[in-house]
């Protein structure tokens, strides 16, 4: 696998101005995405993980850091990007239910980016759309239903098609499958998978499903209140979690089988709520929650590290880089 | 295979059975129906047509309704019924023309207001129609009116003037809390131009309440307009305006009440006319629920 | 063998629409007995939510209730009065919702909602003083392992994070559930972390008050570790009964065995396969197995008749022609 990064996030901060005081969405993420990998952030409520990807996507222009896409700045919001960018970098969001226009018909939300981008020679967008449901699986008498009449899964792969009309090197997954059934899924991710290998994409693929990130990503960053915690090759991650953090959640999955059972590490009871994003706990966020909190805790915001290499760790119980190499 | 193929039309039965959810919104549609033909057919369906306009037969002045005149005569000895009918031209003629001016502005500005929430166009658009609400909808349209010359245009352009932000406020709410809808912000990470996502995107969402409120809109405007005629500052005599028939009658009261009381019913009949209309229209764009 | 609590049999119920006729549930059967935590698994749409609406009764005005009977404490349910059915609304049996913040009503103040269902449920023979009332949501509160509860009497909901929610919600479902608890999807909207912790709670409540459970989740490992007796539902009809272990290590109909296998694992193994097909309309449902059209091992036989479930000993029970015959 190439080593070349495709997209950059570095020092990326993300504020909101509410009336109730500043939300520190995102607060100080770095991380790089290498060409044709897939890298998983993960992350509960409140951790940022999906306003990174809006960031990325340009919803939002970042407060403070920049965003680099093959090798060019692009930390603006989509208003103000060039039309050629849009095409390389495009997203899914979570609730197909609202990322399609109920009043629009399938067809139509198909046409509309190769319409936009002039991408069909002879004016035909119909036939362009139909390509695209073939591609999906989506049988072609279905281009004249509206998304309200398909099931979540029909609705999902539209909006993967329309992510795939203009030809991206770049996806941003906003969890994608979330909304879906366990066997829906399934499809969902293998379609995914099948199309990454065929139109050689990278994919930051933003979940809190810990079982199908780890068959899905190549290297994971688990996020907690706007902050990456932990980050590492996806085998490393799960075999050798070093955050407190990491172990809550993975002790917190549910599992089925007896050898997933035991893979999960020492079993921490997960306690207390998530902060808010408003009373961010001053030091390390995590430490009302931590069982091992010490004092430099609530007071030091731990800085991430390299404990191992290419594993990533910001938490005081490894304060300097463990055995190297 | 260029453009619409597969494309299956609307679902017509489906759209009546969820419009006639409540029986009164089928006789809604049908008294709006009636008094619609009524007006266009006026020269052929009332009985003495030419009473209409200007004329005069004293002998027959002021009979109380009976075989000849089934709604009676009035000072004039002009046939009541008759003028009534005449008079729905006018009631819907101040609905259509008020509308077709107010709701293409109204909309158009709701929606641009909506899409740059937060920004000068908002508040631009937004303080001008705050303004406008803020004075009782009557004493505007009387103060304009009684500036300029009064006439069935005039009380038009009063009536228009005062209700087009009633339609801005609506599409701005949905307009702006659509703006962050996923479906939207996928439309500009696809590079779709604002024209398009506003009239593409937004508006095919805003149809029912707009076609809802037009609906119920059309009884109110024709009060309105009603109104105006009644204190004078409408349609001008000898015109069948139904507002200014109420008034000439009133003088009349209670001993030739026929003169003022049908046109008053008749207004009412019109006004309920489309509100129960309305009311199916609402429900034909209700949301379902399995 | 456990006192029968609900026994659930042969239920059908469809929905009238402007289409046609829904026909949901075909033929569903379930029973809890007293202490027993039960689970249903199966993907949305499916009829679990239906079902439960069902023993509630509080479908919608177009269900109709085609066939079956539903026995609470030997009583058919679906029979009984007005009054009957509000008393056991009142004292017997409650539900949580799947999304806490929907079913409660953000105008009023926690302590209000709380507080009216106490006066409705838990004081039935005499009219409470206003400081027992308080006292009793107090109790519950604190039974559903919230922190201050006095604080959190006195707010709005839109005051408390998602979790404490749902506590209230489950608070509130204790006030009136003496013998049967119906959660349903109750960890779904919320964290995983906080889904755990919710689950844990509400097993201790569960055990500590001898309360029988209907636990519903399209989330498998979530119900695993629950309950001690799973149904996997598919498009209205119950496929499989199992306890639990036995169902995990013997799945037998192939939707289980199919829907077991969609499940990423943690240890990795890549992505799994989905199934086939899609979930037939219930509108044009024909009278065969419904699973048959994705089935990898449907015979022609499958078609024409719905299976009844049939009897494979250890408690288990499956749905499918491949282990009995009619």
């Amino acid at each position: 696998m190439s080593t070349e990064q495709i997209l950059t996030v570095k020092d990326l901060k993300k504020y909101f101005k509410t009336t109730r005081g500043i939300v520190k969405a995102v607060d100080d993420v770095s991380f790089s995405v290498i060409k044709n990998e897939t890298f998983g952030l993960v992350g509960e409520s409140g951790s940022g993980k999906s306003t990174v990807g809006h960031v990325i996507m340009g919803i939002y222009g970042p407060t403070a850091g920049s965003i680099t896409f093959m090798g060019k700045d692009i930390s603006k919001s989509v208003g103000k990007r060039p039309k050629e960018l849009k095409k390389r970098l495009q997203i899914v969001f979570q609730d197909p239910a609202s990322s399609l226009n109920p009043r629009r018909t399938i067809a139509q939300i198909l046409e509309l980016p190769f319409k936009v981008h002039h991408l069909a020679p002879d004016g035909n967008y119909a036939e362009k759309a139909f390509e695209m449901m073939d591609l999906i699986e989506l049988p072609r008498e279905f281009a004249a239903r509206y998304p309200g009449e398909q099931g979540g899964g029909e609705k999902q792969a539209v909006a993967i098609g329309r992510a795939l009309a203009t030809g991206p090197s770049f996806i941003v997954l906003d969890e994608p499958t979330s909304a879906l059934d366990v066997s829906i899924q399934a499809k969902i991710i293998n379609m995914l998978m099948r199309f990454q290998k065929e139109f050689d994409l990278s994919y930051l693929f933003i979940t809190h499903n810990l079982s199908l990130m780890r068959n899905v990503a190549q290297r994971v960053g688990i996020m907690y209140l706007g902050k990456i915690v932990e980050l590492a090759g996806t085998p490393e991650f799960f075999s050798n979690p070093l955050h407190p953090y990491t172990k809550m959640l993975l002790s917190a999955i549910p599992v089925i089988t007896p050898e997933e059972e035991a893979l999960k590490p020492e079993k921490i009871m997960s306690t207390g709520e998530i902060a808010g994003a408003l009373n961010i706990p001053l030091g390390c966020s995590f430490h009302p929650r931590c069982p091992f909190a010490m004092d430099t805790c609530s007071k030091v915001v731990p800085s991430i590290i390299e404990y191992k290499r290419g594993h990533h760790v910001a938490c005081h119980l490894y304060p300097s880089a463990g055995n190297s190499q | 295979m260029k453009g619409a193929v597969f494309r299956k039309g609307p679902d017509y039965g489906k759209s009546w059975h969820k419009f006639s959810n409540n029986y009164l919104s089928q006789v809604g549609l049908g008294v709006v129906a009636l008094v619609a033909v009524i007006a266009i057919f006026a020269p052929y369906m009332a009985p003495y047509p030419s009473n209409a306009g200007f004329f005069v037969n004293y002998p027959e002045a002021h009979e109380p309704p009976n075989w000849i005149h089934i709604f009676g005569t009035d000072q004039f000895g002009r046939d009541v019924l008759s003028r009534i009918m005449f008079g729905f031209r006018y009631s819907l003629m101040m609905a259509v023309v008020v509308l077709s001016l107010v709701v293409p502005l109204g909309v158009v500005l709701g929606l641009v207001a909506g899409y740059y929430r937060g920004g000068k166009v908002d508040m631009v658009v937004m303080r001008c129609a705050d303004i406008f609400l803020a004075v009782p909808p009557l004493v505007l349209a009387l103060s304009i009116c009684s500036v300029l010359t009064p006439s069935v245009f005039n009380a038009m352009m009063a009536v228009s003037l005062m209700w087009w932000p009633w339609y801005t406020r609506l599409v701005y709410s949905i307009s702006s809390s659509l703006r962050n809808e996923a479906f939207v912000q996928a439309a500009e990470i696809a590079g779709a131009s604002p024209f398009h996502i506003i009239f593409r995107e937004i508006l095919p969402n805003c149809l029912g309440p707009i076609l809802t409120k037009i609906t119920l809109d059309a009884g109110w405007v024709i009060l309105i307009g009603a109104s105006l005629s009644f204190v004078g500052l409408g349609a001008q005599p000898p015109i069948p305006d139904l507002g200014t028939m109420v008034s000439d009658g009133a003088n009349f009261l209670p001993e030739q009440w026929w003169v003022s009381l049908f046109p008053a019913l008749a207004i009412v009949l019109v006004i309920l006319g489309f509100n129960l209309l309305g009311d199916g229209v609402r429900d034909l764009f209700a949301a379902e629920t399995v | 063998m456990a006192e029968q609590l609900l026994d659930v049999k042969d239920l059908h119920v469809y929905f009238k629409v402007y289409e046609g006729l829904l026909k949901v549930l075909n033929g569903v059967f379930l029973n809890v007995g007293a202490k027993e935590k039960v689970g249903i698994i199966g993907e949305s749409g499916c009829g679990k939510t239906t079902t439960m609406k069902a023993i509630m009764r509080i479908l919608a005005a177009n269900a109709i209730v085609a066939g079956g009977t539903i026995a609470y404490r030997g009583s058919d349910v679906l029979q009984v009065g007005m009054q009957d059915l509000m008393r056991l609304r009142r004292t017997s049996m409650s539900m949580i919702f799947q999304d806490p913040t929907a079913a409660l009503n953000p105008v009023f103040k926690v302590g209000e909602q709380l507080e009216d269902i106490v006066r409705y449920s838990e004081f039935i023979s005499h009219t409470p003083t206003k400081q027992e009332v308080r006292t009793k949501a107090v109790d519950l509160l604190k039974s559903a392992a919230l922190p201050e509860p006095e604080r959190i009497l006195d707010s709005y909901p839109f005051q408390l994070s998602g979790g404490m929610r749902q506590r209230v919600c489950i608070a509130m479902s204790l006030a009136s559930a003496k013998d049967l608890l119906i959660a349903d999807e109750p960890g779904t909207s919320l964290d995983v972390t906080i889904e755990d912790q919710i689950m844990r709670e509400l097993k201790q409540i569960v055990e500590d008050r001898g309360l029988s459970v209907i636990l519903i989740s399209h989330s498998i490992g979530a119900v695993k570790g629950f309950v001690t007796k799973l149904y996997v539902m598919y498009a209205g009809t119950m496929v499989e009964e199992a306890p639990t272990d036995e169902l995990f290590s013997n799945p037998v109909h192939p939707y289980t065995q199919n829907l077991l296998k969609a499940v990423p694992k943690l240890t990795g193994g890549g992505v799994p396969e989905g199934i086939a097909g899609r979930i037939p309309s219930y509108l044009t449902i024909g009278d065969g197995c419904r699973f048959a059209s994705r089935c990898m091992s449907a015979k022609e036989s499958c078609q024409a008749h719905a299976p009844p479930a049939f009897d494979i000993g250890n408690g288990h029970r499956v749905a499918c022609f491949h282990y009995g015959d009619i």
